[in-house]
């Protein structure tokens, strides 16, 4: 089975599942780690920023515009966030490791 | 409480069949089927908007899967819903958030709202989705301490801001119309945002830069890392730059403008039972664990619910026409189609 490693927000480590084709936001979230996705995956909420691990940066596809403008809402932004419901997951992803950023107070 | 509770209420209550906490797609189709059986309803929200999700969160986007509407945009299918419930004069009562219930000797409920209004009615209809739309906090340290005093997310008075030094968060709409509407009564408006690209309207966005150049209005990119002051009181801000190098601005007041979160609120607390952050009912009337009180809509869980809207509308069908029983206790109820009801023709005005 495929697989991703999502560090939460305590620092521990979470090898997740991974099915080709869902979002990484869906794959947190089905895990029951704490990302609300409260868009469904839609681009409209930045409620799944996550951090993508250094090594990773540059084996995923380039953030769009629309997760650019809505990276807006989300807070402590950095060079390698994004919104984990616009990175799909294949197998060419296997092993990806993301931190899930601070939520809003 | 005494029978002549009413007289004493501060605010003259409004009395209704049903009140509808949130104007979301589902709480405006609960005003269609309400209607069909004769009953009024009125509507609160805490957006300056009715179409909740659909006209706040997605209004451009498209909707596939609404029955026999092969496509429509967010703020479309609000648009449409609206004319369906217009014949039944729903009462809109925006800006404000329920927010205390509690029962009336006569059996009735008593809801009051965030700005005072306060509502008689047998049958309270929970349609609050995700919950009220509230802005969105930034994680910051200490933030609770200046919040009210030196952090604020609407502005109520501009006076207040007279002179001050005013930090804006945010690359929006209202971060801009807020650095255009305060920049000739501030001692002085500083915009922070984390990109030099802004996401609000042109216009706004070409008036900001023009100040930015005239030096009345002063552009900062980068995020803020830290609250500097004392008391509630803040005295600056520390920014940190897209290059890492972090600096202090003097400030005032900070407005963050990060857009708005959903959260339960004050429903919270009205005793019913609650799944996680969802209030659960039963499949047949839709009926919290309250008799009275009602929950349709992403505000409610059951075995096999889907947040979807079309099973939002089905549950305010069948919520309905217990809400009649409660409404109309001495009447029968008989179901009918609205294709051959001449009633019911007659209610939507059609005949
Ligand atoms: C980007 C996106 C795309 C979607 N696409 C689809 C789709 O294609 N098909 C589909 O079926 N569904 C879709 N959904 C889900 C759909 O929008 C929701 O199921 C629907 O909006 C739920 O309607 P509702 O009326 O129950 O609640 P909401 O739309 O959430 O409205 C609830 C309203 O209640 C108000 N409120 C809450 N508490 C209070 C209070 N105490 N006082 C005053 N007001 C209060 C809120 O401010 C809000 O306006 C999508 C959602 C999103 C975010
Ligand atoms: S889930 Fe809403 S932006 Fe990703």
């Amino acid at each position: 089975m495929s697989y991703i490693v999502v560090v939460d927000r305590e620092g521990q480590e979470h090898r997740l599942d991974a099915l080709n084709g869902w979002r990484v936001m869906e794959i947190i979230r089905d895990h029951e780690l704490p990302i609300k996705g409260e868009c469904g995956g839609c681009c409209s909420c930045a409620t799944c920023h996550v951090y993508v691990d250094e090594a990773w940066r540059d084996r995923i596809p380039k953030r769009e515009d629309e997760e650019d403008e809505m990276l807006d809402e989300a807070f402590s932004v950095e060079d390698n966030s994004r919104l984990s419901c616009q990175i799909l997951f294949s197998e060419d992803l296997e092993g990806l490791r993301v931190y899930l950023a601070p939520e809003g107070a | 409480m005494d029978e002549n509770v009413i007289a004493f209420e501060k605010n003259q209550p409004i009395e209704t069949d049903i009140v509808i906490v949130g104007a979301g797609p589902v709480g405006l189709f609960a005003v269609f089927e309400a209607g069909l059986l004769g009953l009024n309803c009125h509507l609160i929200d805490n957006l300056d908007k009715v179409g909740g999700q659909c006209a706040e969160l997605y209004p451009e986007k498209p909707i596939y899967d609404i029955p026999a509407l092969p496509y429509c945009t967010g703020q479309g299918l609000v648009d449409e819903l609206m004319k369906q419930a217009d014949p039944f004069k729903p009462a809109f009562h925006l800006n404000q958030q329920a927010d205390s219930l509690s029962k009336l000797e006569d059996g009735r409920w008593r809801l009051e709202t965030s700005t005072g209004t306060v509502f008689h009615a047998p049958v309270i209809v929970i349609a609050a989705g995700a919950g009220s739309f509230v802005p969105r906090r930034p994680p910051l340290e200490n933030i609770e301490e200046y919040e009210g005093s030196s952090i604020l997310y609407a502005v109520r008075k501009m006076e207040a801001l007279r002179d001050k030094k005013i930090v804006i968060a945010g690359g929006g709409d209202s971060a801009l119309d807020w650095t255009l509407n305060l920049h000739p009564l501030a001692s002085q408006v500083t915009l922070v945002h984390r990109r030099d690209q802004f996401r609000a309207a042109p216009d706004s966005v070409d008036k900001m830069r023009q100040l930015v150049a005239n030096d009345e209005v002063d552009l900062q990119i980068g995020q803020i890392k830290e609250l500097k002051g004392e008391g509630g009181q803040l005295e600056a801000i520390q920014i940190k730059s897209s290059d890492g190098e972090l600096y202090e601005v003097p400030c005032d007041v900070l407005l963050p403008f990060f857009g708005l979160k959903m959260e339960l609120g004050p429903i919270a607390e009205w005793g019913l039972n609650l799944d996680r952050d969802l209030i659960t009912v039963d499949t047949e009337k839709f009926e919290t664990s309250v008799p009275g009180i009602f929950a349709i809509g992403d505000i409610n869980y059951y075995p096999g619910k889907l947040k979807l809207i079309l099973s939002g509308f089905h549950e305010a069908a069948l919520m309905a026409q217990q809400a009649f029983r409660y409404c109309r206790p001495d009447e029968k109820l008989v179901f009918r189609y609205t294709t051959s009801s001449t009633d019911l023709q007659k209610k939507l005005g059609v005949i």
